[in-house]
């Protein structure tokens, strides 16, 4: 379809402030009077608090106020404490201290004493499902917030036994599905894969750390947090300062950084509004260091897990069982574990299928969702057993994967546990048109030993995450000097589609983009309730509301022109920035129509709203009612299905057997996005996406001291994200092209997280094909395990060891 | 007192001997632009220009600055407001993701380009290897630095 403003680049309106450094950052807010916040961090794993004395603290020259954990709301189970009273890893807040200058507040911490009893720790899952294995809580060693209460489970000595030290022990399960004749399936089989796994944590590691600044003002709290979603992130940081969403300001202009780590509110951010109400108001500012950041923040779950894959002769999968037991951290952490068993359902659609996973507490950083949460370990581990698989069959491995994928366009596609429908699916096409632009074949005959002794391998990867939801509320305003102010709660993470999604609005209500407002990045800018932006959803899910927002202003436009000019809301169309009738005679302009709309009242200028809109929508659209035309919806649009954003990567590298370096020599990634909604941005989204996938799959793992249960790896040069040094200088990105899923207004669904798994897995998969088809089953694939295979040396690590080198 | 000469301005301000340079001229001067990412030397999103010269001003002492001509992120436009080639590459190329980097790549790039006009790829990479980005934009500043090359 031909549209005016979807699908062209675009300059979005906050990017020359990031350029000039104008854009404000949490840490950035300064006011008259305001002081500092510091934290005194937990620096056990695991204790019970015996006592805090903060009477020397409290006579620091400077300080002005101290918090404890008995003055703010404890958390039940497994809940993340703003300051606890019971600390459940290294680093976490236990006492807050606030003083004039920043250095006053650290030296008040340095004068805490705090009596504390070392409670048994746990850094590894297995460990703590050994029948007298250590809990991460005091009330049970299994929790997560998807469905897992907090509960203790433990396996029997004979389930580790059976194992052995080089399978997976299998317990219990917390969850469980299964769906077809698995039985029957392996025992049709032509070849049956068997392999125990390890996918490491990492840390999200946002350039801006997460810190917060707040005050209150005449009953109401100001809060400058970093958070990728807005209007989504008032609810809970509401409930976590205990007062009700109309009382907060929530201030989210720019967030430096979030990869699902900072995907709405979270405790830290309510730590200066909580010490500002006990200081009647004062400014308080928390600037979080880089270390507090690593044992504050968040990290990928880890995973320990087991995959058994049988293969038909045409190398069609038959059955898949499977079994992760996921690293949840000390919290409810999020769940990764079951997305494994979606995304190989939906990748390689198995006859049958069976998943059971076990989320267990460790006294590590909580664990949040990171890009492709889940489905991205799932990628990395899967894609190198494919080449495997292929290998042992005799077929190549871009055929069996064809095998494999969801028809054309997604036909027979089926997902998840209920094998329930996905609104589209274009990986097959993604796979095929990216193997020819690539020249897979031409390459792969390239591939193997060089003269100078390095090794040049290939790799395909494919990874998968559910992107899109509906139901949530659009709301756009035409104001009297003919302006479109298109106001969005998504968050601005810095993709750009809080702004390419408010084109569809403009697209509906045929806007020259000069004439369009966004009114977002604060809760005094009237934001309607949307999601976050976070999960890939933001294209599919906001295009819809804006449409759904940009629709309802078309149809009151045309009811106000035929009010004004006679006839039906039939007779008129909508024709640069004026309701003009259909036969050309006559028409008034959109700043005329807003005029009538605020002398109308009612609908048509937000007096009266659905009552089916979700009430923070309600609360903004009173703040902006009777200043223009506007346009509010819910988005009722039908939707029938998962979303499925789905990626492929083809890669070529360099392995020096010799030193373990990996050269990246080429590669393409090429997605199924639907209709690109801004080509400049999925670029800059598959680029990206690209680099954090090679650090996954290369570098980027925790590393925990078992005999302490210390961190040892807090910094950036210890945890090593990739830079400009370890990636390649140019990525050819591209998408399937003419394709659209036919459930959105505009054919458009978001692709953000499952490209950092695609450049992951087939990063690992063309290792593996470097080394022989040598399996390490552990991600990440670091220089040194290089090197052992090469030389034929054992690895440092026991098969199933976690968060170790 | 110190007195430093910061974007072309005598600044005389009140600073302890231990303070760096990153945290007075954000919480001193006002020049939030100058973002701390990891204040030690890791990240590059503090970096600035002294005497043209790219450094990190979260591992430089403020006193240490005195008598050098300090340039931040504020500083580079033009005084009729005019972005820097740098900057305007930067939007024409949609280099910056989330931000919060992007002052810390505008002085690399902008040091990068008084000491070397034209720098080859290659060239700009390593000059900007000091300066993360988690979003992983550096193909896109790249590119920037090479459109703004020979513009500078």
């Amino acid at each position: 379809m031909a549209y005016r403003l979807i699908g062209k680049n675009f300059t979005p309106p906050d990017i020359e402030s990031k350029v000039t450094g104008a854009a404000k950052y949490a840490e950035d807010f300064r006011t008259d009077g305001m002081v500092h916040l510091k934290i005194f961090a937990s620096p056990m794993p695991h204790a019970k608090i015996k006592s805090i004395d903060v009477s020397k603290a409290k006579a620091m020259p400077g300080v002005v106020g101290v918090l404890l954990p008995s003055e703010v709301k404890q958390p039940k189970d497994a809940g993340h404490a703003i300051l606890s009273n019971y600390p459940v890893y290294v680093g976490q807040p236990i006492v807050a201290v606030a003083a004039e200058t920043e250095q006053q507040a650290q030296d008040a911490v340095e004068k805490i004493r705090v009596d504390m009893e070392p409670l048994a720790f746990c850094t590894d899952p297995l460990e703590s499902l050994k029948p007298s294995g250590p809990d991460a809580n005091r009330s049970g060693n299994v929790a997560n917030r998807k469905g897992v209460k907090l509960q203790k489970i433990k396996w029997s000595g004979k389930d580790f036994a059976i194992a052995g030290e080089d399978k997976l022990p299998m317990g219990k399960a917390a969850t469980a599905w299964n769906y077809g004749d698995l039985e029957a399936g392996f025992k049709k089989a032509k070849l049956v894969v068997e392999e125990s796994f390890v996918s490491s944590a990492n840390a999200h590691h946002a350039m801006e750390p997460r810190s917060a600044a707040a005050y209150w003002a005449n009953g109401k709290c100001h809060v400058y947090g970093s958070t990728q979603s807005s209007s989504f992130a008032v609810p809970s940081l509401a409930k976590y300062i205990g007062i009700s969403p109309a009382k907060l300001n929530l201030v989210t202009e720019f967030c430096g950084g979030g990869f699902g780590g900072k995907a709405y509110s979270y405790p830290l951010m309510a730590l200066p509004a909580l010490m500002s109400k006990k200081l009647n108001g004062r400014p308080v500012m928390m600037r979080v260091s880089r270390g507090e950041e690593f044992l504050n923040g968040m990290a990928r779950a880890a995973f320990q897990g087991w995959v058994k894959i049988g293969f038909a002769e045409n190398g069609r999968i038959l059955a898949v069982d499977s079994y992760v037991v996921q690293d949840n951290g000390a919290t409810t952490g999020f769940w990764d574990y079951q997305n494994f068993g979606n995304a190989i359902s939906i990748v390689f659609q198995p006859e049958a299928m069976r998943f059971r996973g076990i989320p267990v507490l460790t006294n590590t950083p909580p664990k949040g969702a990171q890009r492709g949460p889940g489905e991205n370990q799932t990628a990395n581990i899967m894609e190198p057993i494919i080449e495997k698989a292929a290998k042992k069959l005799g077929m190549d491995s871009l055929a069996l994967r064809l095998a494999n994928v969801p028809g054309r366009g997604g036909k027979n596609a089926k997902i998840g546990a209920k094998q329930g429908p996905v609104t589209s699916a274009y990986l097959r096409e993604a796979l095929e048109s990216g193997a020819k632009k690539f020249d897979y074949e031409g390459r792969k005959k390239k591939a193997g030993k060089q003269a100078d002794g390095k090794i040049r391998a290939v790799g395909i990867g494919e990874a998968y995450h559910a992107a899109g939801y509906n139901g949530w509320d659009g709301m756009v305003r035409i104001t009297p000097d003919g302006k479109l102010h298109v106001h969005t709660g998504v968050g601005n993470l810095g993709t750009y589609s809080y702004a390419s999604t408010s084109r569809v609005a403009a697209e509906v209500l045929g806007y020259d983009w000069n004439n369009v407002v966004i009114e977002r990045g604060g809760s005094l800018k009237a934001m309607p309730f949307n999601i976050g932006q976070f999960g890939s959803n933001t294209s599919f899910t906001m295009t819809r509301t804006n449409y759904a927002a940009g629709m309802d202003a078309k149809n009151k436009l045309l009811e106000i022109g035929a009010m004004m000019m006679g006839g039906k809301s039939d007779d008129y169309e909508l024709k640069n920035e004026k309701v003009v009738s259909k036969t050309g005679s006559k028409s008034i302009n959109f700043a005329e129509a807003a005029k009538k709309a605020i002398e109308l009242g009612g609908k048509f200028s937000a007096k009266e709203v659905d009552k089916d809109l979700k009430g923070l929508t309600k609360m903004a659209a009173k703040m902006i009612a009777g200043t223009g035309l506007i346009g509010v919806a819910k988005d009722k649009l039908p939707k029938k299905g998962t979303v499925p954003a789905l990626s492929a990567a083809f890669i070529e590298i360099e392995l020096d057997p010799e030193t373990g370096r990996v050269d990246i020599l080429d590669h393409l990634l090429i997605s199924d996005v639907g209709q690109v909604l801004h080509p400049q941005g999925l670029e800059a989204q598959i680029r990206g996406g690209a680099v954090m996938g090679f650090g996954l799959a290369a570098t980027e793992r925790y590393i925990y001291d078992p005999a302490y249960g210390r961190p040892n790896a807090t910094g950036f040069y210890q945890a090593k994200p990739p830079s400009y040094l370890d990636v390649p200088l140019q990525t050819d990105a591209g998408w399937v092209e003419n394709v659209a899923d036919k459930q959105n207004p505009v054919g458009a669904k978001g692709v953000g997280e499952p490209i950092q798994g695609a450049a992951s897995s087939a990063y690992l998969a063309a290792v593996s094909n470097a080394l022989d088809g040598h399996l390490f089953n552990r991600v990440p694939v670091v220089a040194d395990m290089i090197v052992n295979v090469a030389a034929k040396m054992p690895q440092s690590n026991k098969p199933l060891q976690i968060n170790c080198q | 007192m110190v007195s430093l000469s910061i974007n072309g301005r005598k600044r005389r301000v009140d600073v302890s001997p231990n303070e760096t340079l990153a945290h007075t001229l954000r919480y001193k001067l006002g020049l939030t632009g100058t973002k701390i990412g990891c204040n030690r030397g890791e990240c590059g999103a503090c970096t600035v220009l002294a005497d043209n010269t790219a450094i990190y001003s979260c591992s430089t002492l403020t006193h240490q600055a005195s008598g050098q001509e300090i340039t931040t992120v504020e500083g580079v436009a033009g005084k009729d407001g005019q972005l820097h080639p740098v900057q305007q590459a930067f939007i024409d190329e949609l280099a910056p993701q989330c931000g919060f980097c992007t002052p810390g790549q505008v002085m690399s790039a902008v040091g990068l380009l008084k000491k070397n006009p034209k720098p080859s790829r290659e060239q700009a990479a390593r000059a900007l290897s000091g300066n993360l980005c988690r979003c992983g934009a550096y193909e896109h500043y790249l590119n920037g630095v090479m459109r703004a090359a020979g513009r500078a």
